[in-house]
């Protein structure tokens, strides 16, 4: 007998290995370091002007620039080294003013010829190119706090409105209770509460003469709750980061109550976490009338140190939710303010509540949720218990001149830092409930570079000795596997590239690991060759039959194998991940080319010859 | 390499003495001494910095105690340059950088952030249970495939075998004191999925003798399988340790941990794919009518 493949085969393995090196191509180009210029003003854009203005103040600092372009997100400098990246970013920074955002980027150096097809390099995970890495914990029982003193103002409002007399509101465990003291005014109320706020559990309670309505939400309202929480964070962070200017951010959701971050590039963490994790908030309160009852008042400080104190409602008109739109800028007199448009709802009520309080004063409260962690003994384990408080402070307190509606001013903040930084924070959305920062990770860029460097040397020494024990080993069968254990590796490459998966360290370990184990299939059929040989099959028959047989085998091992792969990426995180990844894509690679590539291989040497001495 | 003639499985008693006394060992290792879990697991802060000059690790200790950071581990990493400090869990988001300040500010050379990481005490507290979840989902489903493809008592036999692994893997890092982060536990798995390929390939010519030789015994068979499979088991075993050995010493500081769990693992997985699977299919007095269906009896055809 003959082994041959069908002229098909053949070239079916070819445009699939030409496709693989295609692929594979664009990961030999190294990136550029490069500062992305961006806008998020609609004034500003970048233009050909701005670029220039960027090149002038470059070769006037001595900067060497290789390239300048103007991409559809805005601009592209490339540079030739990574210092003389850190060095460009504050003259570019300062050159081009406020309203642009420079931002540390890797560009691709890849040919336009293969990136029309798709093609470009695989992504480097943060220990590759270094960046920061949050794990942010929203707190959804402190939004579900803060949803129920909201309506606890309704609720009160309403039963005024409805002339129903109450004793006391209070919000404790997630629970409102209102004290009556006449059985008929509760009865009266839960009618009216319940008609008007249908999204909550209602239960009544006597204690000795006093009458409790306990509002609680129900089941299905926690849950949108605290899921739109999470949702509304999402968003947030999202707008923060692009206000960042980081190049290719990642936000995303993770489990039922955390936030992943991921801002490559990044070096000055203290600045990413200030923006990230501000739970900054305004509030606009009235100012409490002088006979107003002791416990709907608060009296709060000035934020400017002065020591003064104010005297407002506790009861909100609107909150910095409603903000839709917020810049900063100077008043007549040189003070930094910051110019505010509402929403429609926001605007409505904000006039609503001012129409009837012309002559009296607004008071703007900018609040800060902190947290503070403590560890405590419970039973013999260390716990961690988080209390989260917040400061509150007046911004300013002004008189309410006219009607106001759906657009207005400010003032009273201290310095145009702070005006530029709460105009971004309103403009970015406030957190709907605070986050807590319960992972952080930074790698510096020489850390990522000296680990590609080792990663890369390692494998090429690997592979090096892999293939010289195949040679000594198998003799012609080894070079056959050799080629074939190349042409895996090109294969693997043009895969994660294609699926654009992460590369990070344990990730180019995994394929290490992959090349000792890929030669594993051809060794298996190598061995059964052999072994047929020494029963005395004539030389076809052996080739045939030992890859025939090894292919069950093969096949189980590999696939067991897989399956440890895929259950270690669905539980791994970060790196760990990124080995899973190239672990189960490696096996699928080596199966097709240690069975098909090294097959086709021995049937175009040995296949057309019936008696050729096999060298194995 | 020749077929060999070892009588593996006259030294079965032997081996079995000896896999019981190196698990023995790893879980009282285990019980008393624990592991020492890493950064991910415990939860915490870390921060490594690069010297351009070695300093003193006694001097830098000094100097964070003077500034107030009493309760911190201070050690090279690597090299002489590189200084790691660890500090347990007394997390304000400022920490890293506070001490990164003194250390900055108080030296004659430069010192540069390489790396920090915070990891919240109860993040580390769920990985350590996705961990432990992770790999007993992969034993279950490695179960399930190995009984589906071949048989039951070979499914217990192979994930007995991978246990044996594991636990001798982990008895190891705990023995040594090695730290145990999220990359051992990754290559910790790997060591389950190659040791596993090992097994495997054992059991299917196992399962294939059990097929063409009809009047072996099975003691004999499964000897015979072993020898048979000796060669492949060797060669694969030593171009992946080739390249874990490469990565041991020339992958850097980050993945020395990583490539030695597997170099460990890869070796006890080599000596139980040998020894421990077969020595237990024989134990479970593995037959071919386990495997080979009995010639089905002649159906009656009562069907119209």
């Amino acid at each position: 007998m003959l082994n041959k493949y069908p002229l098909w085969k053949y070239l079916l393995i070819l445009l699939v290995l030409a496709l693989g090196l295609l692929y594979a191509f664009p990961n030999l180009y190294p990136d550029d370091p490069a500062l992305q210029l961006s806008t998020q003003k609609s004034t500003a854009i970048v233009d050909e002007q701005s670029l220039q203005k960027a090149k002038d103040a470059l070769s006037k600092a001595n900067i060497d620039l290789k390239q300048a372009e103007l991409t559809s997100a805005g601009g592209t400098l490339r540079f030739n080294s990574g210092e003389d990246q850190l060095a460009a970013k504050p003259v570019v920074a300062a050159a081009l003013g406020e309203d642009f955002v420079t931002a540390l980027n890797l560009v691709p150096t890849t040919p336009d010829w293969l990136s029309s097809l798709g093609a470009g390099p695989a992504k480097l995970g943060l220990d590759l190119r270094g960046g920061v890495h949050f794990l942010l914990e929203v707190d959804t029982p402190a939004a579900l706090k803060q949803r129920l003193e909201v309506s606890s103002s309704e609720m009160k409002a309403a039963l005024r409105s409805d002339r129903i007399r109450y004793r006391s509101v209070d919000v404790e465990d997630g629970v409102l209770s209102i004290r009556f003291l006449q059985e008929s005014d509760l009865d009266l109320a839960e009618t009216l509460l319940k008609r008007d706020f249908s999204e909550y559990r209602y239960a009544t309670l006597q204690d000795g003469s006093d009458f409790y309505l306990n509002v609680s939400f129900t089941e299905a309202a926690t849950k949108e709750i605290e899921s739109y929480a999470l949702q509304q964070n999402l968003t947030t962070l999202r707008n923060r980061v692009n206000e960042l200017g980081v190049a290719e951010p990642l936000v995303q959701r993770q489990g039922s109550n955390r936030i992943v971050v991921e801002l490559p590039g990044v070096q000055d963490t203290a600045a990413a976490k200030r923006i990230i994790g501000a739970t900054a908030n305004l509030e606009f309160h009235l100012e409490a009338g002088l006979d107003d009852r002791g416990a709907d008042i608060e009296t709060l400080t000035f934020r400017d140190g002065s020591g003064r104190t104010a005297r407002l409602e506790r009861d909100l008109i609107i909150t910095g939710d409603s903000v839709s739109d917020a810049s900063s800028s100077f008043d007549e007199n040189g003070r930094p303010q910051v110019n505010i448009n509402l929403d429609s709802k926001g605007g409505k009520q904000m006039s609503k509540v001012t129409r009837s309080a012309v002559g009296r004063n607004m008071g703007v409260v900018f609040i800060e949720h902190k947290s503070r962690s403590r560890f405590v003994e419970k039973d013999g384990k260390m716990e961690e218990v988080r209390r989260s408080y917040s400061e509150k402070g007046i911004i300013s307190l002004a008189t309410i001149q006219t009607t106001l509606g759906n657009s207005f001013r400010i003032t009273g903040l201290d310095s145009p830092r702070e005006s530029s930084e709460l105009a971004l924070l309103l403009r970015a959305g406030a957190l709907a409930a605070p986050i807590y920062f319960v992972e952080e990770r930074t790698i510096g860029p020489s850390l990522g570079a000296e680990n590609i460097k080792l990663g890369v040397s390692s494998a090429q020494i690997g592979l090096l000795v892999v293939m010289l024990f195949m040679l000594v080993y198998y003799k012609v069968f080894g070079i056959i596997a050799n080629i074939s254990l190349a042409l895996n590796i090109i294969l693997l490459m043009a895969c994660m590239s294609l699926l654009s998966a992460t590369l990070t360290l344990p990730g180019i370990a995994g394929i290490v690991l992959t090349m000792g184990m890929a030669v594993d299939a051809n060794v298996l059929i190598f061995s059964r060759i052999k072994e047929e040989l020494a029963n005395g099959t004539p030389n076809q028959q052996a080739i045939h039959s030992g890859f025939n047989r090894a292919f069950t085998t093969i096949f189980d091992a590999n696939i067991t194998t897989l399956l440890v792969a895929v259950i270690l990426f669905a539980v791994g995180t970060g790196p760990v991940k990124g080995f899973a990844v190239t672990l189960s894509l490696g096996i699928l690679t080596s199966m097709f080319t240690a069975i098909v590539v090294t097959r086709a291989q021995v049937n175009l040497v040995y296949g057309g010859r019936k008696n050729k001495k096999l060298y194995i | 390499m020749k077929v060999t003639n070892i009588p593996f499985m006259a030294m079965r008693k032997i081996v079995a003495a000896f896999s019981l006394v190196l698990i023995l060992i790893s879980l009282g290792s285990l019980a008393t001494k624990g592991l020492q879990f890493g950064l991910d697991f415990t939860g915490g802060t870390l921060i490594e910095v690069a010297y351009d000059e070695a300093p003193k690790l006694d001097d830098v200790r000094a100097l964070l105690g003077e500034n107030g950071y009493t309760d911190v581990v201070v050690q090279n990493f690597g090299s002489p340059t590189d200084v790691v400090v660890r500090m347990a869990n007394s997390y304000t988001p400022t920490l890293g950088d506070e001490v990164l300040s003194t250390l900055q500010n108080h030296g004659e050379t430069n010192v540069s952030l390489q790396r920090s990481e915070f990891v919240g005490a109860q993040v580390g507290e769920e990985l350590r249970e996705q961990g432990g979840l992770g790999m007993l989902l992969a034993l279950a489903i490695v179960m399930i495939y190995v009984a589906v493809r071949f048989q039951f008592k070979f499914s217990v036999a192979s994930v007995a075998a991978l246990i044996h692994d594991v636990i001798i893997t982990l008895g190891f890092f705990s023995l040594f004191e090695v730290e145990f982060d999220l990359t051992v536990l990754a290559a910790l798995l790997a060591v389950v999925g190659y040791s596993l390929n090992d097994t495997i390939v054992v059991c299917d010519r196992i399962r294939e003798n059990f097929r063409i030789m009809r009047d072996t015994t099975p003691f004999d068979l499964v000897n015979e399988s072993i020898n048979q499979t000796l060669g492949r088991t060797l060669i694969t075993s030593m171009t992946t340790l080739f390249v874990l050995v490469v990565l041991f010493v020339a992958g850097g500081e980050a993945i020395h941990n990583f490539s030695m769990a597997l170099l460990v693992g890869i070796v006890i997985g080599t000596y139980s794919s040998i020894f421990v699977a077969a020595n237990l299919l024989l134990a479970m007095d593995v037959k071919r009518e386990d495997l080979v269906p009995a010639p089905k009896e002649e159906l009656e055809d009562d069907l119209p």
